[in-house]
């Protein structure tokens, strides 16, 4: 380990900006694909469950 | 061993399977970002000429390698349910677009936040990221294609003859920090050289492309579940899925 400080590991050598942009924008890209998803079968099982019904 | 690989190649047999396999897949993508984060940001060295910044390689990186491969992947479902009239192939092929475009956005992305601080431009119009641009217009164009023909098996069609006809690309971008002088820099790997980085570095690069990969089949199996659903809603399997007998398995 060679962060001599939590606020040196924050500010990354001065970088902080295009670094925590770069992993954050993965994160939320990652995050909100998995919910996009979860949404969308959610949905499909629940229109199928309505057709089920109808027939 | 001898497998049926048939067997899964209709919806109603793969439909099970893959919601066997997304918990597997994602506690691997869980377990390998965790460890490439560590290694990321705890382990890796600072480096030497572009000091701390250098770190956006673990996400930019396996980022542009998933982008690739999943193109091709893409393109390999597309052509194979072009070729053998397999509607599941054409789903994986859908399933796995939104990601890939994704993907090309982050490596976009990422790439331009490095390159801010080490070229002092967020863009430059060469070949390296002109072509990673044109993979991100392919991806988007396949799903815009599909999305824009009403009956399905003609926009299976449609796509693939896309997705196909665009892997001339991927090569392009491969090579392109070859082929033409660039800001991009070179490789970090070659096949038959030494990795040019510290062994760390490396190693924390490819847990995190491990980790997208896991991620990214995980997410591809979530999505063509819902494709499956949605594409064969009149089907058989689709309403015995929903038979109160069968209620308990998936909501």
């Amino acid at each position: 380990m060679h962060w001599q400080s939590w606020s040196a590991f924050f500010n990354m050598g001065g970088y902080a900006f295009y670094v925590w942009f770069s992993f954050g924008l993965t994160a939320l890209c990652v995050v909100w694909e998995v919910i996009a998803v979860r949404k969308r079968t959610k949905e499909a099982l629940r229109l199928t469950r309505l057709l089920a019904q109808d027939s | 061993m001898s497998i049926n690989w048939f067997k899964y190649s209709s919806p109603q047999a793969f439909y099970p399977l893959a919601g066997k396999m997304i918990p597997w897949f994602s506690w691997l993508a869980v377990l390998f970002a965790i460890a490439g984060l560590i290694i990321s940001f705890a382990v890796a060295p600072t480096d030497f000429q572009q000091g701390e910044a250098y770190r956006i390689i673990f996400v930019h990186v396996p980022a542009a390698w998933m982008s690739m491969v999943i193109y091709i992947a893409m393109a390999f479902w597309a052509g194979l349910g072009l070729a053998l009239n397999a509607r599941l192939s054409a789903m994986m092929a859908q399933a796995l677009a939104p990601t890939g475009a994704m993907f090309t956005f982050l490596a976009l992305v990422t790439g331009s936040f490095w390159g801010k601080p080490m070229w002092g431009t967020y863009w430059v119009w060469d070949a390296r990221l002109t072509s990673e641009l044109i993979l991100l217009f392919l991806f988007i164009g396949f799903m815009a294609l599909q999305a824009a023909i009403d009956d399905p098996r003609r926009a299976d069609r449609a796509g693939a003859l896309l997705a196909l006809v665009g892997v001339v690309n991927v090569p392009i971008i491969y090579f392109s920090v070859k082929w033409w002088s660039t800001l991009h820099q070179g490789s970090s790997i070659n096949m038959g050289a030494a990795p040019k980085m510290a062994a760390t570095m490396l190693q924390g690069m490819l847990l995190m492309a491990l980790a997208f990969w896991m991620y990214t089949i995980a997410i591809a199996l979530m999505r063509v579940r819902s494709i499956m659903l949605e594409r064969e809603r009149n089907s058989d399997w689709v309403k015995s899925l929903s038979a109160p007998l069968s209620l308990k398995g998936d909501a």
